[in-house]
């Protein structure tokens, strides 16, 4: 069975199983190896993506369902020579240590800061409560993505 | 207070400890935050690749089939002959060319279960299977099946006969000290299993070479570890076994001695089937094979005065140390000697053993023996400033080591002590005394029908840097500087980078020895082809003990370029390289001068320097329902030199959270000898929303045998975080639990005077047969 | 190892019907439990699937003669974001909220809960509570099964193979009200211990008698259940301490929780009459 979308802005059309999990589709099928599996069923947030937008774990979603959808990974965010804002921000406060749960949990705070709402400490870390860390205890994660929030913000205002 | 030492000061002996607050420049650190993480970028944008990223055509995947029992006898392997095995490898223990043993401290752990031989725990390997493809090799398994005889388990340490080791250390007079005591308080504490809990699953890809020798490409902490042990079973000589370190995603201690396990399993598929071979742990194996925390019995007697003095301690500690020794031994060692706490005492006695169970084997996590006997200790003071009516803060303050004083091993602590300046720190930074007069009134104060109450709680404690006794003269690390022939500086040492940020501080250290910036400093590979061994990235040794290495190596390199160009190293390296060629410098651990262990009778200098930790809690507990969260925390750790601040903050807000976990919420269940907590909706670590606040204090009090001063710090924030938390669920609920995690099931339980759940780390038998 | 057994996925209801009608299949919605389950390490994967998320017409949340109706793939998300649940219903988004975290709340839905079955699912004592009616449909209509009737055993609903979970109705009645209460093991991603929806018609006065009271339980049985003794107690009352104290001690006798890998019997016992106790309390503002 053939599907189309969309990732990282670039069509895809791939002849693979409906069941098989976008997660898997990603890393082998199409050598996006950014987004990580860290548990398989939807705990730790480690295969974060977002489909049109919405954070989602990719370990759950068959591709079967993003037919005609646009999905973004990690790789859609930056590259090493251009980093975006937000994994400048983790760069800058020591938001990644052994990088494993960084992928996902860049992506879901895109999401999050995509959504303009509230940057309070809890709504941060409610917007991330799905993503595993293991190694930073959250701190400068949250500090990353409040950075990023601030910086934002003062861009909109724009020049003075 | 701050002091800070004048630039371009060469000797580190302030004596008394500095407090870095963020931001504040300091000598020897070219930024007041440190390096960005040399290989941030490359993790930021999903480029950096773990073991599973990496593609090696025509690869094969591996799995391993396992016992479903505690203790049996194996008794065959039979392949049902409906399926087609010649599309699959199957490897036994008949097929290991070298010793059937993961090489580690005894000889007792054998790679695969031989036939007739007796399988010791759930989740045992018995043999190995691989196939092109994933359906062929699920199929397999299919069509595979075991036989054993089921023998007798064992599974509580207590009722076990069959012991790892057994160590005792003290000093003084323990019947002089109990007849001088007015008081006697007595305590068991029971802390359960704990999993590392690496957001990356453990993974190794053995790849064949031509000429029998065999690379293994993996998520590890010692290449040299999987190299002997590469060579002892698969009979490979130095040049033949190669490790070569992928991207880790965590270790902790999880991956120090599993992954030599995962990658003889590895290797032996891809030597018979002759292509490489993917063995890549899915959660589910990881939790229910891998080696986890181990589980501890911890005894007090301590005699005191009613005016607060510590006169005695008598200490037994007993370890599970599951099915095997792996390194069972060392934690022992570590735990015992931390086992009395950071305090003086005149008379100490502490005995230790470790024992064997029908479960899987455990090893080493963050802290490695220390946090299961810290937690103990401080448990301990923490009852007894309540039996006197003493503030804890005030006995430790009594209690505390000071420069000068003597450890039950007989070590005079001689320099480097900043048990009271963490103490200090902490509480200050917390408002300590008045947030526990505030909790004593509200606490007073308090209706029936309250529904939340909020606690503090104080504890310290201590963590030697390195190897134990003798442990860095057998290791004789070595590390390397070198200038290449391009006119390149590298750093060569097996230290491995899983995120403590090895990569950025190694750069760091040996650029500001050189005069050259950061950037001009390259790390090699961790591949054993490539550096020398320069020791396990365990122990909290790399700063220190490595660390040290190469910025002597560094200083040598100066001076033997800056002898022969006469001109400063910066301005002439690259010239020197291009005119002579490369150079390459290699330091060889020496002792430190002036300590001196005797491991026979385990007295002496256990450590060459002990870093100092004290962490502050607040909770709020659910009077409804026992929930705890955990509101703040702040903790001062005391690691000799920071070299790098934010990543030194980084090891102390981690380390701190999985103190937390292990207070609260990560609890494994057994039931037959199996893990219950098999998979992450049932193994649970703290998400952002557990986590609390976070205040790391970073304290400096420079240990003088080490070229830049510094000890270690990843293991230290891990031996205050869980008696912090308990002492303040105490505080808010009046009630002590004695046993991690103190889940709500406990806490509730003795709150409404229900009875005691099961205590922690040991298995329920097996269920009745014939039963619903 | 994940399995991918071959899967249909139907554009419109209509198409979704006949590939039921002719074969059996199990349907994935968000994919929360069912991608889970399908290793083939819990059990036998299903032979063939059908991907009903692309069926709009299971979709949307409107109100219709008294009654909320929500589609079958309403998300979490969607329930927390609707400015109808949080008129008429807001202790809905309130459940949703405990449910996972954003990834979970982004695709499970209160359908795909409700046919999961799990006798810790989240929002099913709600619907117990509420007097829900899930309306099921095949080729040849749809029928109506209460709430009381959907969960029959262990892991099972009344719907039929061929059936599918189109809708679930809840009647909307002035001055009902409802209270929702999980305990979980942790903040997020979290499986109950015990769940807890508390459902009843008051005026506004604190001492108001209660009437119509449903109370009802997730993760202290095999099914989610009502609680009809407790039920009883509070029934005509008003929720004063004496009632609570009653009502506390009669819950903690009326269910038979278990021990398992979260929690044990007697904490889950305790803990539901505690929480009950409270929750009277907190209305009785005593």
């Amino acid at each position: 069975m053939s599907y189309r979308f969309f990732v990282n802005g670039d069509p895809v059309e791939l002849e693979v199983p409906g069941m098989r999990r976008l997660l898997d589709v990603l890393r082998e099928e199409l050598a996006l190896t950014g987004t990580k599996e860290g548990c398989g069923e939807g705990e730790c947030g480690a295969c974060s993506v977002l489909v049109d937008g919405a954070v989602v774990d990719a370990c759950l979603v068959p591709v079967c369902q993003v037919e005609g959808t646009s999905v973004r990974t990690v790789e859609g965010l930056g590259t090493e020579a251009a980093l975006s804002d937000l994994q400048a921000a983790f760069l800058e406060t020591g938001g990644a240590q052994c990088g494993i749960c960084t992928p996902g949990m860049l992506v879901a705070a895109e999401a999050f800061l995509s959504t303009g709402g509230s940057v309070s400490d809890d709504a941060i870390r409610e917007a991330i409560a799905g993503n595993l860390c293991r190694c930073t205890g959250y701190t400068k994660i949250v500090e990353a993505i409040a950075l990023s929030a601030k910086r934002r913000r003062l861009a909109d205002l724009g020049p003075a | 207070m701050t002091r800070v030492l004048p630039p371009g000061t060469k000797e580190l002996a302030a004596p008394d400890a500095l407090i870095v607050p963020p931001g504040v420049p300091t000598p020897g650190r070219a930024s007041p935050r440190g390096p960005l993480r040399r290989e941030g970028p490359a993790k930021l944008t999903g480029v950096a690749k773990y073991a599973d990223d990496l593609v090696f055509p025509g690869a094969w995947y591996g799995a391993t089939i396992r016992s479903t029992e505690p203790h049996a006898t194996l008794l065959g392997i039979d392949l049902d002959d409906t399926f087609d095995w010649s599309q699959v490898v199957v490897v036994t223990a008949a097929d290991i060319p070298g010793d059937n043993v993961v090489s580690l401290i005894r000889d007792d752990q054998p790679i695969l279960v031989p036939i007739d031989g007796e399988i010791r725990h759930q989740a045992e390997a018995l043999c190995l299977i691989a196939a092109a493809d994933r359906e062929t090799l699920r199929a397999a398994k299919r069509h595979l099946k075991v036989r054993t005889r089921r023998l007798p388990a064992v599974f509580d340490p207590l009722e076990s006969t069959e012991e790892f080791s057994h160590l005792e250390v003290g000093r003084g007079d323990l019947k002089a000290g109990f007849a001088e005591a007015e008081l006697v308080v007595e305590g068991t504490y029971r802390v359960g299993h704990q999993e590392q809990l690496y957001i990356e699953n453990q993974a190794m890809i053995a790849v064949p070479h031509a000429d029998d020798g065999m690379t293994v490409h993996g998520s590890c902490q010692c290449p040299y570890y999987i190299h002997r042990a590469l060579k002892r079973s698969l009979q490979l000589t130095d040049a033949q076994a190669v490790v070569v370190q992928a991207e880790t995603g965590g270790g902790f201690g999880g991956k120090e001695e599993y992954p030599s396990m995962i990658a003889l399993h590895a290797a032996l598929l891809a030597r018979k089937l002759g292509k490489p071979v993917r063995m890549i742990y899915d959660r589910h194996e990881d939790l229910s094979a891998t080696t986890k925390r181990h589980p501890a019995v911890v005894h007090h007697r301590t005699g005191i005065m009613r005016d607060g003095r510590l006169v005695v301690q008598e200490i037994d500690v007993v370890m599970d140390g599951g099915a095997y020794c792996t390194l069972t031994p060392v934690v022992l060692s570590r735990g015992v000697l931390h086992a009395g706490g950071p305090y003086r005492c005149p008379n100490v006695h502490i005995s230790g053993r470790s024992m064997a169970t029908n479960t899987p084997p455990n090893g080493a996590f963050r802290g490695f023996g220390a946090p299961q006997t810290e937690f103990a200790a401080e448990m301990q003071v923490n009852r007894i400033a309540e039996a006197l009516s003493i503030s804890p803060l005030e006995l430790r303050r009594r209690w505390a080591y000071r420069e000068g004083d003597t450890t039950p091993t007989g070590q005079v602590l001689r320099e480097s002590v900043a048990a009271l300046d963490v103490l200090e720190a902490a509480a200050e930074a917390s408002d300590f005394s008045r947030h526990s007069e505030q909790t004593r009134r509200a606490r007073e104060a308090r209706q029936p029908s309250a529904r939340v109450a909020s606690g503090i709680g104080l504890a310290m404690g201590w963590h030697g840097a390195g190897f134990t006794g003798s442990g860095e003269v057998h290791i004789a690390g070595v590390a390397s500087v070198e200038l290449t022939d391009e006119g390149a500086i590298r750093v060569l040492s097996a230290q491995t980078e899983m995120g403590q940020g090895t990569k950025t501080i190694f750069p760091q250290l040996v650029a500001a020895e050189l005069g050259v910036e950061g950037e001009a400093v390259e790390v090699a590979p961790q591949d054993t082809s490539v550096v020398p061994d320069s020791g396990p990235t365990v122990a909290s040794r790399t700063a220190m003990v490595v660390g040290g290495l190469i910025v002597k190596a560094a200083r040598r390199l100066r001076a033997q370029v800056e002898a022969a160009t006469d001109r400063p190293f910066v301005d002439s390296y690259h010239d020197f390289a291009l005119e002579h060629g490369g150079l390459r410098v290699d330091e060889h651990f020496e002792p430190y001068p002036n300590v001196h262990f005797d491991d026979a009778t385990y007295t002496g200098d256990a450590y060459p320097a002990f870093g100092w930790a004290c962490a502050v809690a607040r909770v709020e507990v659910d009077l409804d329902t026992g929930e705890v969260t955990v509101r703040d925390v702040v903790s001062a750790d005391d690691a000799g030199r920071i070299i790098h601040p934010v990543l030194a903050e980084g090891q102390v807000e981690g380390g701190t959270l999985q103190a937390i976990g292990y207070a609260t919420i990560e609890e494994i269940k057994l039931v037959d000898g199996r893990y219950l907590n098999d998979r992450l909706a049932t193994y649970l670590i703290p998400t952002a929303l557990d986590a609390p606040r976070m205040e790391a204090i970073l304290v400096e009090k420079p240990f003088s045998g080490a070229p830049h001063g510094a000890k270690g710090i990843g293991e230290l924030p891990m031996d205050v975080g869980a008696p912090a938390v308990v002492a303040a669920i105490h505080d808010a609920t009046g009630v002590w639990i004695h046993d991690l995690p103190a889940t709500p099931e406990r806490i509730l339980a003795a709150l409404t005077g229900a009875p005691t759940p099961a205590p922690p780390g040991v298995s329920a038998p097996a269920p009745k047969r014939g039963a619903a | 190892m994940p399995v991918e057994p071959p899967v249909a996925s139907p554009r419109s209801l209509a198409d979704a019907y006949a590939l039921l009608a002719a074969d059996r299949y199990r349907p994935v919605a968000g994919g929360t439990d069912l991608l889970v389950q399908i290793t083939g390490e819990l059990g036998d994967p299903p032979d063939r699937v059908i991907d009903i998320w692309h069926l709009d017409e299971l979709r949307g949340i409107r109100v219709e003669s008294n009654a909320l109706v929500i589609g079958a793939l309403t998300t979490y998300a969607e329930l927390r974001r609707s400015p109808l649940i949080a008129e008429f219903l807001p202790a809905f988004a309130d459940a949703a909220a405990t449910i996972g975290a954003a990834q979970i709340q982004n695709r499970g839905t209160i359908g795909g809960n409700a046919a999961n079955a799990s006798p810790a699912g989240d929002m099913l004592p709600l619907l117990l509570a509420c007097d829900a009616q899930l309306v099921a449909g095949k080729g040849d209509g749809e029928r109506w099964i209460a709430a009381r009737e959907f969960w029959p055993g262990y892991r099972q609903t009344a719907l039929q193979p061929d059936e599918l979970l189109l809708r679930i109705s809840i009647p909307l009645a002035t001055g009902r009200r409802v209270r929702y209460r999980k305990v979980g093991t942790r903040r997020a991603q979290a499986i109950s211990k015990v769940v807890m929806a508390l459902a009843w018609q008051a005026d506004e006065a604190a001492d108001a008698p209660w009437a119509n009271v449903h109370l009802a339980l997730g993760s202290v049985a095999a099914t989610p259940v009502h609680a009809p003794v407790t039920e009883a107690v509070l029934e005509g009352a008003a929720p004063t301490e004496a009632v609570a104290d009653h009502a506390a001690s009669t819950l903690a006798s009326e269910i038979e929780p278990i021990d398992d890998v979260r929690s044990s019997a007697d904490y889950r016992r305790a803990v539901a009459a505690r929480v009950l106790h409270r929750l009277i309390r907190d209305e009785g503002g005593w």
